[in-house]
């Protein structure tokens, strides 16, 4: 689905001119008397309102939103601002256009896939840059990012925990009398279901988180894939259908989308910019992240039924 | 040092693992003497011609537990500062950073089967990397353990 005013997803990933952008922070006293001079206060630079919290300079985000965008396509953007951009991005990609796999960079589809459907209905396996587990992504997934540098979040270590907790209070904020939202061990949930996956890479200096939001799926969708090996505790045995749950029945795709960018504003100086409009220098980078060939899925379909078969012998 | 540190640990039922000698227990992380550390959290051992790469107990405790480890080929060129591979945990991959620059000359291959021994043991078993340094004045750059140690406090106690 592709929104009116978001960007196609047919621009050119490859030729973004990262350089053009400028970093910049703003930081504007109001004119007030000292002793009126509240903990916050509303300065405007263009049309837009900022916040600045005791004298704090806050950092620039650049707001990239995308519509209906290949979700190969978006990790690559992501893997390529991680690696070769000095500034702060939140991209928001509302649904891709087709049902498509993704693991994390470990992933071995054999362990993770069941391969007979995914061959037989030619759905795309990605294996992408960052951790974590397997997702099945669709129209009705809502993609957040958040590329980071880490001095621009000096509270926050660079490490998968800390960042993760960041990002639970991100979204605490986002689901504010919405509804019963926490970060559950490494899981975002509603109650106790789930309703979305979260990976992150960190470098040195820099580091991605990455959200799939279940807005909504299809159950048939979820026979793609194995139940995995490692499952969080509080899942408690519970079936697929038990465990996660729909983002549809507590908020609209709008509203959490602008909550989030909100949200995020509290840390951060947000810029909406549009890709078109980054540049056209060639950047060299070759991502990781990467489509599985046919020859690989059929290879894993392989060995997959030689374990079946030597399960059932040994048994 | 140690003694008083043990014995501390003791009283206030902390564990303080240290299996090597001439340590400096800090209670949740182990630092070495003998080893140089470079502030993204790596440790070398450089013995003759040869400088021993790994990620230090602050680095594994920080990150959990490690599920798996992305090493590179033999003969690979590394140089200090870049990334070499990249460990899994938690959801996350995380870079590992060369503290010197030289040419790849052994990887511990155990680490592909029991990534965890990055974890259990980060300074002995679970060394990642060999390298034939390509400019060996690289390592007085580095930081020593009592310096690594202080760069570590420093770091915990501003997050």
């Amino acid at each position: 689905m592709v929104l009116a005013g978001w960007a196609s997803w047919s621009f050119d990933f490859n030729s973004l001119n990262l350089d053009a952008l400028k970093y910049r922070t703003q930081l504007k006293k109001p004119k007030l008397p000292l002793l009126t001079l509240p903990n916050s206060y509303i300065s405007t630079r263009g049309n837009r309102p900022m916040t600045i919290r005791n004298n704090i300079t806050v950092p620039l985000m650049n707001l990239i939103k995308l519509g209906g965008t290949p979700i190969l396509q978006q990790l690559h953007l992501e893997e390529k601002l991680l690696r070769t951009s000095s500034l702060n991005w939140c991209i928001v990609n509302d649904g891709t256009n087709v049902p498509t796999v993704v693991m994390g960079m470990s992933g071995v589809p054999a362990e993770l896939l069941e391969l007979e459907p995914v061959i037989r209905d030619k759905v795309p396996v990605i294996r992408r840059f960052t951790g974590g587990g397997t997702v099945i992504v669709d129209h009705e997934t809502i993609f957040v990012t958040f590329i980071c540098n880490k001095d621009d979040l000096p509270s926050v270590q660079p490490y998968p925990r800390p960042i993760m907790d960041w990002s639970g209070l991100v979204y605490k904020e986002v689901f504010n009398g919405i509804g019963d939202f926490h970060l559950r061990e490494n899981d975002y949930v509603l109650g106790n279901r789930k309703f979305g996956g979260n990976a992150q890479s960190i470098t040195k200096n820099r580091w991605v988180h990455h959200t799939s939001f279940l807005w909504n799926y299809d159950v048939r969708n979820m026979a793609y894939l194995k139940l995995p090996s490692r499952v969080p505790e509080y899942r408690s045995a519970r079936n697929h259908v038990d465990f996660v749950c729909r983002m549809k029945e507590h908020i609209s795709r709008s509203t959490f989308i602008e909550r989030t960018v909100e949200a995020i504003g509290s840390y951060f100086s947000v810029e909406p910019i549009k890709l078109e409009t980054i540049g056209t220098q060639n950047i060299v980078f070759t991502p990781s992240t990467r489509l599985l060939s046919k020859e690989e899925l059929s290879a894993a379909f392989g060995s997959q039924i030689e374990n079946s078969c030597s399960e059932r012998v040994l048994s | 040092m140690r003694m008083w540190a043990s014995s501390t640990a003791n009283a206030l039922k902390i564990s303080c693992a240290s299996k090597a000698p001439f340590a400096l227990p800090r209670c949740f992380s182990t630092v070495l003497d003998g080893l140089k550390y470079a502030p993204s959290h790596e440790w070398v051992k450089h013995e003759g011609s040869v400088a021993t790469v790994g990620i230090t107990d602050h680095a594994q405790d920080h990150l959990g537990e490690v599920v798996f480890v992305e090493l590179p080929e033999l003969g690979v060129s590394v140089s200090k500062g870049s990334s070499f591979g990249a460990v899994e945990s938690v959801k996350a991959t995380s870079d590992i950073n060369s503290p010197v620059s030289g040419e790849v000359v052994e990887v511990n291959s155990k680490l592909t089967e029991s990534p965890g021994i990055i974890n259990s043991s980060p300074y002995e078993e679970g060394w990642m990397i060999k390298v034939k340094p390509s400019t060996p004045t690289e390592l007085d750059t580095l930081m020593g353990s009592k310096e690594y140690t202080k760069f570590c406090e420093e770091q915990d106690a501003s997050h």
